[in-house]
């Protein structure tokens, strides 16, 4: 890479975790390594996509970053601070910093809240804006995300899971955040709403120079977004690619099978890797 | 919205007619006659003639039709008839007597919202901490104490013992305390345990977690996104309670000497006064509905869900 360095945003510091289960009658140990030995940066501006099979420890190390679930070993530093071991003042100014976009929309807003007040939200938490000021942004927000004015006194169940993942976005980016998690964000959507979702963050990142996280098991969904991809198996970052070409290139036997398993445009040409499902 | 609280509205009256017709169907299959029961209530030995003449004149010869809206037409003058006990007017009675039981009434929902809001909230936020015992065993004593036996075990500690507070009567806000106490008990027990499950399945749902993840204040999230909708089972509760209370606080009132509607509607059954009965099921069925129709207002206002019309996920 030439010229400046960027600055590195997230640091992940070999973070290991494991969820203990108690020993159960004679002595063996049921623990279960989740992540191990986890280490990885990301730079301002950039899109770090993630990908494994389910199982892989993807969202598990999604917690860990957004400091709701501590590792055992290993530091995470956001903007050089260290989440889970700082002061609350801290701590709050990193979450500002740091938002995120669930893959479930529904479970993600409060049911009985409008449009409105769930964009709000953050708003009022961090800042202090008149009433017009709020609602102007919230309107702004709204049609940033493809929506429009006539949304804001509209509930939850009224909005189709595309729309109402919009407005997981627009909450998450009210804040001017330097970073967003996206958890699988766009996993539960159909494939129209998918790239059209994709293209709005694409746009969103570009606009407010958001990084990104990008936690799915969507490899086709990964490419079209990241910068860098890391490759997550058993707990463990297997592989990290600087370019999609690394990818396709890479030896690595669990790659190779990862890869096989991105479908062809054509059913025919699909091909069944491992013989298991035949 | 409007709408649905003009529908709202709308259903009482239906529902209101079959408690009349309810009413007085039962009142006409029970095997008491109206005249007999009169003149029994009188201590007159009735003449077959008296009888004749006394079914006359309370309508009974005329068809059950007739005699049902008649009575419908009574009822929605509040004209219940005159007591055959003390030969007033039935609706004279229950209205002196409104002031005493709305009274009571509110004393204890007040002591028992004040009490369990607070305590049902701590405990389901601190689970397992000291004031969740604390509060498990509040509303294990609550919930077996009979309040006849928590009435008299008051009136001998506080009343007897420490002459803090008078023994029976009404008047000040003094009287008021004991019998309200008595009969909140078993509410805090009931709101309490309610308020506690609600709390923390509420702070379990993921978009309380996931507010905590976007820095949301605490203030905020217990405020806003648990405790509004944890209260609404308690709310639900209060509403078929504020019923019970109204129409059938008759063991407290008996305790205390509470002259209040309980009493006076027991004493009714048993001397076999109509009017009374009739009146009393009828002002019941009224007040029922009511305090249902204020629950499911306020349930709109806090989940405004309800009232809209939409795509209803799950």
């Amino acid at each position: 890479m030439q010229g400046v360095k960027p600055l590195s945003l997230l640091q992940v510091k070999q973070v290991s975790l494991s969820f203990n289960s108690k020993k159960f009658f004679i002595g063996k140990d049921l623990s279960k390594k989740v992540l191990n030995d986890i280490s990885f940066t990301i730079e301002e501006g950039t899109c770090l996509g993630l990908i494994g099979t389910s199982g892989a420890g993807k969202s598990t190390l999604g917690r860990v970053i957004l400091g709701i679930q501590r590792p055992q070993q290993g530091q995470v530093l956001f903007q050089g601070y260290d989440i889970y071991n700082s002061d609350k003042a801290t701590q709050h100014n990193i979450r500002r910093d740091l938002q995120v976009v669930f893959q479930d929309s529904y479970s993600a807003v409060n049911p009985r809240m409008t449009a409105e007040r769930i964009i709000s939200e953050p708003l009022e938490n961090y800042g202090k804006l008149t009433k017009g000021e709020l609602r102007r942004t919230v309107c702004e927000l709204l049609e940033r995300v493809g929506l429009s004015e006539k949304d804001l006194k509209k509930y939850p169940h009224q909005f189709s899971g595309g729309q109402l993942q919009r407005i997981n976005i627009a909450r998450a980016i009210a804040l001017k955040p330097k970073l967003v998690v996206l958890d699988e964000s766009v996993s539960s959507l159909d494939m129209v709403t998918q790239s059209l979702i994709l293209e709005l963050l694409s746009e969103l990142k570009d606009d407010f120079g958001l990084s990104y996280l990008f936690i799915t098991h969507d490899i086709k969904a990964a490419f079209s977004i990241s910068d860098k991809i890391g490759v997550l198996e058993k707990g463990e970052l297997i592989e990290r690619y600087d370019s999609k070409d690394q990818f396709f290139s890479s030896k690595h036997p669990i790659v190779k099978r990862l890869r096989d398993c991105i479908l062809a445009e054509h059913p025919r040409f699909r091909t069944l890797t491992t013989g298991k499902l035949g | 919205m409007g709408s649905y609280v003009l529908k709202r509205i709308m259903t009482i009256v239906p529902i209101f007619l079959i408690a009349t017709l309810l009413t007085f169907g039962m009142i006409n299959l029970s095997p008491v006659d109206p005249a007999e029961a009169y003149f029994s209530a009188a201590h007159i030995q009735a003449t077959d003639e008296m009888l004749e003449q006394k079914r006359h004149e309370f309508g009974l010869d005329q068809p059950l039709l007739i005699q049902y809206v008649n009575a419908l037409i009574k009822i929605c003058q509040l004209d219940f008839g005159i007591s055959y006990v003390t030969n007033q007017p039935v609706w004279e009675e229950i209205s002196s007597r409104i002031p005493a039981t709305i009274q009571l009434t509110l004393g204890s929902l007040l002591i028992a919202i004040l009490v369990s809001v607070p305590l049902g909230f701590l405990a389901g936020i601190k689970k397992n901490s000291g004031i969740d015992h604390f509060s498990r065993f509040l509303s294990f004593i609550g919930a077996s104490i009979p309040s006849f036996w928590l009435g008299y075990l008051f009136i001998f500690f506080f009343s007897v013992k420490l002459d803090l507070f008078p023994v029976e009567g009404t008047g000040t806000w003094r009287h008021l305390i004991l019998p309200s106490v008595t009969l909140a008990f078993p509410l805090i027990a009931l709101y309490t345990r309610l308020l506690r499950t609600s709390v923390l399945e509420n702070s379990q749902e993921s978009y309380v977690l996931f507010a905590r993840t976007r820095g949301i204040h605490e203030k905020i999230i217990m405020g806003k996104h648990v405790l509004r909708i944890a209260i609404s089972p308690m709310i639900t509760g209060l509403g078929m309670n504020l019923g019970n209370l109204m129409t059938g606080a008759i063991i407290v009132e008996a305790v205390f000497s509470w002259p209040g509607f309980g009493r006076y509607f027991i004493e009714a059954i048993f001397n076999r006064d109509v009017p009374v009965i009739q009146g009393y099921v009828v002002l019941a069925a009224g007040v029922f509905l009511i305090s249902n129709l204020i629950v499911d207002l306020i349930q709109m206002y806090l989940d405004p869900r309800i009232s809209r019309k939409g795509r209803q996920y799950q």
